[in-house]
């Protein structure tokens, strides 16, 4: 059986995001790139899942040269394989393409049993590709797992979102996406990432994963950015150093601004 | 006018005041229709209450299984009225539920996907808050029908009593091999407290309130202010308060009239989630938390002793005292 997991590298969420050029992409290449914190956790459970189950792990992710490095971190954590989605006609993909195009570069993996994936990238806020990469494989979605048993062809998860808790249970193959609370990743040994260059890595593009695609221009994006404004940096108001009444003057503020 | 979809965010009973800020939305852009999907005799319930907020249609998706799958029932039902209506656009609620749903139609349909709108112009523009408020963005749709994620509490829902005209979809049978089935479900309680996105007040606890009895005082002071309680994943994370009431980059993203933060530290995931709040309050120990550099009322202090204060004084001005 193989597990694939999806990860993606995301700008350092301690530094500053700007958007750039006329197309209002996120600037890259200004940013510090880190694999996503969630994914990397991703990956831990495909790992764990790994030795369980005695899968073999295909780390997967779409992004510009940069993102092997992500790939790398995974092989490094003791994935199998890799393959990198990189191709200049993805720059400025839309949700809908990235999934698309994940979902293609999943089929390309024989006999997947499980999809891996982060329930949320600190950069996109889409919280929604590995539900839409799970309806385009035709996959059960057990998305925002706090939990996962993987256990006689079936997995089941905790789903935890606003409104409480579920349970859920769907034979393989299935798609799974993690939480943050789901474990801790490990941490790749140096031999491991001393093997991790040497561990196969495909790179490829839009022409391999849809080679039907007649050429006539496959579709990147199906939205626009018509306009993009920095907002402005918030800046400090009053300050009180609490001598007893600053409750008091909090509450006669509150009323002021008509707050209560 | 086109039609435009709403998809019901309801428990079977009663139709969430997302719905209705939706139902306002979709007013700008066309002729609100509702999609309920549910066990059959949900729509019938719903009916009149959509009715008073714009639905002039209802359609309704009901099976015995529809509440015993994950999502794919209202995948299936919104793209069987997409058929049926022709709809000028798709608005979901930007729910952890909603975002998957819309994701999912989108993909099927090769749709243009707008996620976490604040605000809808006629012209189908929308305006977005990204990175955790650094960047007000505009955009649009342009190809495919739009389907849009707006975020809750973004709207103020208003009545537009009409008649609605009820109609049946007729979903197709869920293949179980492609579905996820839920065999267990433990909700949130909601409680008397308003919902942590809708509240026009939110007072959260971080790792400074201690423990969990601590986030009494937190509590207090919401109750008084008839807001909801939040906290820090440093606090969830320690076990002082359920995750759901988490606030920030991995939580919840809120944007009240006003937001006190009590014993937070302002780490910039935490500021994700609430630094587009209009007034911002903090109280904090150490005059060097970076949340006191950006809080318009900062106070420095221990919060066990203002906090107090504070609630007193409110709940004296609400009895007038
Ligand atoms: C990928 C990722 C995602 C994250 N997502 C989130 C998120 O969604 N939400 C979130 O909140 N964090 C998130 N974090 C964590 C974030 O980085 C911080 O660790 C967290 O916000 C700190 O919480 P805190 O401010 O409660 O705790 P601390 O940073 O420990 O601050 C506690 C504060 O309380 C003050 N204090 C202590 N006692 C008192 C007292 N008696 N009176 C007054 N003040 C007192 C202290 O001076 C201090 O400033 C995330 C981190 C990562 C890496
Ligand atoms: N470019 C990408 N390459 C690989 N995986 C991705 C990519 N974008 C999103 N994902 C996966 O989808 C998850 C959720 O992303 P999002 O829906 O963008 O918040 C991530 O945690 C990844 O597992």
């Amino acid at each position: 059986m193989n597990i694939v997991v999806l990860v993606k590298q995301v700008p350092d969420t301690s530094a500053e995001r700007t958007l750039a050029g006329a197309d209002h992409t996120l600037d890259r290449e200004s940013a510090d790139l880190v694999l996503d914190e969630i994914d990397e956790r991703a990956a831990e459970e495909a790992l764990t899942l790994k030795e369980d189950l005695g899968a073999e792990v295909t780390v997967v992710s779409m992004g510009p040269d940069a993102a092997l490095e992500a790939i790398r971190k995974v092989l490094a954590m003791g994935a199998d394989r890799g393959i990198h989605i990189c191709d200049d006609g993805l720059r400025g993909a839309d949700v809908v393409t990235t999934a698309r195009v994940l979902a293609a570069a999943v089929r390309t993996v024989a006999d997947v049993g499980l999809v891996l994936a982060g329930n949320a990238t600190t950069d996109g806020q889409a919280s929604a590709v590995p539900a839409m990469v799970a309806d385009l494989l035709g996959l059960p979605q057990l998305t925002h797992a706090r939990e996962l048993n993987v256990d006689a062809g079936r997995v089941r998860a905790e789903r935890e979102t606003e409104h409480g808790e579920t349970t859920l249970d769907a034979p393989l193959p299935a798609l799974v996406s993690v939480t943050e609370k789901i474990n801790e990743p490990r941490y790749p040994s140096f031999k491991g990432i001393m093997a991790a260059k040497k561990k196969p890595v495909e790179t490829v593009g839009l022409d391999d994963l849809f080679p039907d695609a007649d050429g006539t221009g496959f579709r990147t994006t199906r939205t626009r950015v018509v306009e993009a404004v920095p907002r402005p940096a918030r800046v400090a108001g009053m300050r009180v150093t609490d001598d007893g009444s600053a409750g008091r003057r909090l509450v006669d503020h509150l009323i002021a601004q008509k707050l209560v | 006018m086109p039609d435009v979809l709403v998809l019901v965010d309801q428990d079977g009973e009663r139709v969430h005041k997302s719905t209705y800020e939706l139902l306002t939305a979709a007013r700008r852009l066309g002729e609100p229709a509702a999609v309920v999907v549910g066990t059959p005799g949900t729509a019938a319930r719903l009916e009149a209450s959509l009715a008073r907020h714009g639905a002039r249609s209802v359609y309704a998706a009901e099976s015995a299984e529809a509440d015993e799958f994950l999502a794919t029932p209202a995948v299936d039902a919104l793209e069987l009225a997409v058929g049926e209506a022709s709809p000028a656009a798709v608005l979901v609620s930007a729910t952890t539920d909603g975002k998957e749903v819309a994701g999912r139609l989108a993909a099927r349909l090769d749709a243009g996907l707008l996620i976490d709108a604040v605000d809808v112009d006629s012209s189908g523009v929308v305006t977005q808050v990204v990175f955790g408020g650094s960047y007000t963005v505009r955009s649009q749709v342009t190809h495919g029908m739009p389907v849009i994620t707006v975020r809750p509490g973004s709207f103020e829902a208003e009545e537009c009593p009409v008649r609605a005209e009820e109609k049946k979809l007729t979903p197709p049978p869920v293949a179980a091999a492609a579905c996820a089935r839920i065999t267990a479900r433990r909700r949130a309680i909601a409680g008397d407290r308003p919902e942590l996105t809708e509240a026009t007040v939110v007072v959260s606890g971080g790792r400074g309130v201690g423990g969990a009895e601590g986030f009494r005082v937190v509590e207090e002071l919401a109750d008084a202010l008839g807001g909801a309680v939040g906290a820090s994943r440093a606090a969830v994370d320690a076990g002082y308060y359920p995750h759901r009431f988490q606030v920030g980059q991995t939580g919840k993203s809120v944007s009240p009239q006003l937001y006190i933060a009590l014993g937070i530290s302002g780490a910039i995931q935490h500021l994700a989630g609430m630094q587009t709040s209009k007034t911002i309050v903090a109280v904090n120990k150490d005059p060097e938390a970076p949340i006191l550099d950006l809080a318009d009322y900062g106070v420095v202090g221990d919060l066990f002793a203002v906090a107090p204060e504070v609630t007193r004084g409110v709940a004296a001005r609400r009895t007038g005292g």
